[in-house]
């Protein structure tokens, strides 16, 4: 079947298997190997991209169905060749060692952070509790995501500063 | 890498449209909505179909939770995450709040929906407990026209209901009584599992007295199981630690559960006794505003 739906922004149109899942599409027919396959049964969250907006697992979403929707992925993150602040928290904080949650966890965290900018770090857990990291203890990770919340709270405090004469 | 046997991929546009391709189709076709439950069951060959019919376009049309003075109509597309986050299904109908923190995982729940989830019949899931708990109906409709039947018709066996071959499930309905509240416990292995049992209550009081009370059980038997023994133990008497313990003990003896890697059947037992005491505990506390 053919079908046309948004990746980062960008219109692609392929000619696919109906039983394609979305994780292979994004990695084989896209290059986008930025997001992993992991468990194969949406238990370990390595695939989560963005299906309009909201985060999903694409081991378990065919991509039949987001034809026709937008899908971000964690190469859309980055904006005009700068990253994003849950990408730099990550970096800070030691958010990653393996690096194999890692794009999954960056599209949960942001998410998040886009509903709820300044969340409590049982709010992070629960945010992340779909997604399974085997190096970290997590405790790195939330305080990535931590990082990120008081750096865009710090950004867009600097942003009023500035605009204030 | 686990992919589907080959299929033919059918995108449905509104009811009326899946019912026609279901027609058409025939009985190796199959409805999917979330996909959280069907999906996996087709990799791992347990499920076969030949044509599925994605139904995600009718979330306009299936996808409410509206409140009206004497119950609560719940769209079969109705995303876990919305029921999760409605403050008025909360207000009326606190379990279901109980329930959705608890079910799978924040990724999961934006994809899965109540009708797939009832519909898969798991024995273990939750919102079918919940839906136990409620009494709840479910409005089924097909070429014929609609059909309501309750949890109890609904189900036929573990994974087996009463949607036909050429039907789609496309509401529930649960009725609403003053002087109640509900709650709902779970214990899993770990974050986000299936239950190794849980637990919904549904209590109501007009003063010092239990009018009438509603368990339902997931992962003790072949369905969610509803124990109209423990309601007619709780009719009629006041609230007290003694008697939700002695509920409890009704919930226990006659639950079915089995032996797996969840659990032994002396576990499960336990388990069925304390959370229903668990729920019963919160669920009058609610109805007193001790607790939301």
């Amino acid at each position: 079947m053919q079908l046309t739906m948004t990746v980062n922004g960008e219109e692609v149109t392929a000619e696919i298997e109906g039983r394609l899942l979305l994780v292979h599409f994004l990695r084989d027919h896209l290059a986008l190997t930025g997001t992993h396959w992991g468990c194969d049964t949406s238990n370990c969250g390595a695939c989560a991209v963005w299906l309009d907006g909201e985060p999903v697992k694409s081991c378990t979403v065919l991509t039949a169905m987001a034809a026709g929707h937008e899908v971000r992925t964690v190469e859309g993150l980055e904006q005009f060749g700068e990253l994003d602040a849950i990408q730099r928290g990550f970096m800070e904080c030691h958010g990653l060692q393996c690096g194999f949650c890692t794009p999954g966890m960056l599209m949960t965290a942001r998410a998040l952070l886009d509903l709820n900018p300044s969340p409590s770090e049982q709010e992070i857990r629960e945010a992340i509790s779909g997604q399974i990291c085997r190096c970290t203890g997590y405790a790195t990770i939330v305080r990535s995501v931590q990082w990120a919340a008081a750096e865009e709270a710090g950004a867009r405090t600097s942003i009023i500063d500035a605009g204030t004469p | 890498m686990q992919l589907p046997a080959p299929f033919d991929y059918e995108r449905a546009t509104s009811v009326d449209h899946t019912i026609q391709l279901l027609d058409r189709l025939g009985g190796t076709a199959r409805i999917v909505a979330g996909g959280h439950s069907l999906l996996p069951m087709m990799k791992l060959r347990l499920v076969h179909v030949e044509y599925l019919i994605d139904i995600n376009d009718l979330h306009g049309e299936l996808g409410y939770i509206r409140v009206e003075p004497t119950r609560i109509r719940i769209g079969a597309m109705t995303r876990h995450r919305e029921l999760l986050d409605s403050p008025e299904l909360r207000r009326a109908l606190p379990i279901f709040h109980d329930a959705e923190r608890v079910i799978a995982d924040p990724l999961v729940r934006n994809r899965g929906t109540i009708g797939g989830s009832l519909c898969q019949a798991d024995p273990s899931e939750d919102l079918s407990a919940v839906c136990t708990t409620l009494n709840a109906s479910c409005v089924i409709r097909g070429r014929g026209g609609e059909r309501v039947v309750t949890m109890a018709e609904l189900y036929r066996g573990p994974y087996e209901t009463a949607v036909g071959p050429a039907e789609i499930l496309t509401e529930i309905r649960i009725p609403l009584r003053a002087g109640g509240s509900s709650a709902f416990e779970k214990v899993g292995r770990r974050a986000g599992d299936w239950a190794v049992v849980s637990c919904g209550v549904a209590v109501w009081l007009d003063g010092a007295v239990i009018t009438d009370a509603r368990v339902g059980l997931a992962a003790v038997g072949p369905n969610t199981t509803g124990i109209p023994a423990v309601s007619q133990a709780l009719r009629g008497r006041a609230p007290s630690e003694t008697l939700f313990a002695a509920a409890g003990a009704i919930a226990a003896e006659y639950c079915t559960p089995v032996d797996d890697q969840r659990g032994s059947v002396d576990y499960k037992r336990h388990l069925a006794a304390e959370l229903t005491r668990r729920a019963l505990r919160r669920a009058v506390a609610r109805i007193d505003g001790r607790e939301l």
